[in-house]
């Protein structure tokens, strides 16, 4: 009866969870020392995700610690994803406060000539600005499927997004600092902080290749969609590395080490974001040894009008339209089928708006007799590569399944 | 005579006009009191009733047990034997979502708790482990997807034009 007085409900949680969490397990909370002063997580506050985050009401809320959320495809039908749709990807705890005023961003590493900072005010205004329409996808997006099942945020298919870009070219600003010739990497770190509460302890440390770094489309980015960059997605300041793994794209980001190596951080060893060298079987253990880390995705695409489950009636024509990504590459051709594969039919496919954007696709389908259908899609990309109907080779962590997308439809 | 009368109205008519403004007054401080009184004793039921939710219930409020259609209200977990403790452990650093949204043989439960140890902070869980894998494998087993499950949960509704 007293828990519903919220006052004192949440008086209680914020003076009593770690303490009586102890007690009520017995166990010695190593943790509590190191949990923020006064830090409860977010949920149990009762905030609502989806109001906090500006996100459509059917996103999907995989986790909310650390937040994480997924869209739908049918939720993604705009050329450029709106803010509302754009999927959540945490690692850690999101900072609470990011003052534009103070923030400052520090290239540093063994392969500069000199480490160098900057306000968020000299990088604006000391540097040519551009913007460009950059798919994002998470590297576990599609993780869902896999057999026997990977750990993680168990994605389905709503772990990617395209939304339009402003900032700054990373190879301007790594110019403007001076690397040495033996620089390889460029490895990033951000405001966010670990889940343990350990304030030392980095939640994620990523980055790409030099050749990644230089290219015109790689942003030290402030604005998307025209806006400051939205808190969870990286407020004030984010790399955006469009066509990798979304999280090569550091958010919160203070600090970029140009390294004469391979870059180190956490999550760049082990089984994140990497994948077997060679493929392996189902279920197999892979020695860290042999695990080669993920560059470009793979090519991919979603229905993403109608939504799946569309009844409509016999002999009338049925609209179909998404988008489609090849990582690095352009998709060069758009097709579907309405027999599983035995028959594929081409689809009209649109230029990209700049490189690494995704392209649009639509179609119109006649559907021979009632009955219950699936319209498969599948992109091949400039390479020849195209999308496989089933889930693709396993992996340990469960990353990189490009499968059709596919819809169904009933005919009366 | 007449004007002894007239007097004593006057008098009397004064003593009611004191009377009646001493008491308006008087009321807002009444009420003042009456009502920072009353406030007091509020809050002091509450401190009260914080601290025996505190002892009674030794950190998780009734709201938070509860258990619905074997499902632990609070975390999404399956009401099981060490759920509890599962819940306390596990919960600590990052959400129940992330246990009942996974699947994995014993082995692979384990390998999540020794790579939580070596990268992620967390302790030693002495005889707790044993419990926490027995109730993580047992209802959090892997299911068999094959190469590509069939399309479930499909909403059916009419598209209009």
């Amino acid at each position: 009866m007293m828990a519903k007085n919220k006052d004192s409900r949440r008086l209680f949680l914020k003076r009593g969870s770690m303490l009586a969490l102890a007690g009520f397990t017995g166990l010695d909370i190593v943790f509590g020392e190191n949990m923020p002063e006064g830090y409860v997580p977010v949920i149990l506050e009762g905030d609502d995700p989806f109001k906090l985050f500006n996100k459509h009401k059917d996103m999907s809320l995989l986790n909310d610690k650390p937040w994480n959320m997924e869209a739908q495809a049918h939720l993604l039908d705009d050329r450029i994803t709106p803010e509302s749709r754009i999927f959540i990807r945490n690692n850690g705890l999101i900072p609470e406060k990011a003052d534009p005023k103070k923030w400052t961003l520090t290239v540093d590493g063994e392969s500069v000539i000199k480490a160098k900072t900057y306000t968020l005010d000299e990088l604006k205004s000391k540097f040519k600005q551009y913007t460009y329409q950059l798919t994002l996808e998470c590297g576990g997006n599609g993780r869902s499927e896999y057999d026997p099942p990977a750990k993680g945020n168990q994605w389905t298919i709503g772990a990617v997004a395209c939304a339009s870009w402003t900032g700054i070219r990373l190879r301007d600003l790594l110019e403007d600092v001076g690397i040495k010739g033996d620089a390889v990497y460029v490895g990033y770190y951000g405001a966010d902080k670990h889940l343990s509460g350990d304030e030392n302890k980095v939640v994620i440390s990523r980055g790409v290749p030099i050749s990644k770094a230089m290219q015109d489309e790689t942003l030290i980015a402030f604005a998307m969609n025209g806006k400051d960059i939205p808190l969870v997605h990286g407020y004030p300041l984010r790399m955006v590395a469009g066509g990798w793994p979304a999280s090569t794209s550091g958010k919160w980001l203070n600090k970029l080490v140009v390294r004469n190596k391979v870059h180190d951080g956490p999550k760049m060893e082990g089984s994140s974001y990497r994948v077997p060298c060679e493929s392996v079987p189902p279920g197999a253990k892979v020695e860290d040894k042999d695990m080669c880390i993920i560059e470009s995705m793979p090519v991919k695409s979603l229905i993403t009008y109608p939504q799946s489950g569309a009844m409509i009636d016999e002999n009338k024509q049925l609209d179909i339209r998404g988008h489609a990504w090849a990582g690095e590459f352009e998709v060069s051709s758009m097709k579907y089928s309405i027999d599983f594969g035995a028959t594929w039919h081409k689809c009209e496919l649109e230029k990209s708006a700049n490189r690494l954007a995704w392209q649009h696709w639509k179609a119109k389908v006649r559907f021979p007799k009632k009955g219950y259908y699936e319209v498969w899609a599948k992109a091949t990309d400039s390479n020849g590569v195209g999308q496989p109907m089933v889930v693709p080779g396993w992996n340990p962590k469960g990353y990189l399944n490009n499968a059709c997308h596919r819809i169904a439809v009933k005919v009366k | 005579m007449k004007e002894d009368k007239f007097i004593r109205l006057i008098e009397r008519c004064f003593n009611a006009l004191l009377a009646v403004t001493i008491i308006t007054l008087m009321f807002p401080f009444a009420a003042y009191y009456f009502i920072c009184t009353y406030e007091g004793k509020v809050d002091n039921e509450e401190e009260v009733v914080v601290e025996q939710v505190m002892k009674v219930d030794d950190g998780i409020t009734t709201d938070d047990n509860e258990i619905l259609n074997g499902v632990h209200v609070n975390s999404g977990l399956i009401e099981d034997k060490g759920y509890e403790i599962v819940f306390a452990t596990c919960t600590k650093c990052h959400s129940a979502k992330l246990v009942t949204q996974n699947r994995a043989t014993r082995e692979g439960w384990e390998s999540m708790i020794r790579w939580m140890q070596r990268t992620q902070k967390l302790w030693d869980l002495g005889e707790n482990e044993t419990l926490i894998l027995d109730y993580l494998s047992k209802n959090y087993a892997p299911e068999k997807k094959g190469r590509r499950a069939a399309l479930s949960n499909i909403e059916w509704y009419e598209l209009k034009d």
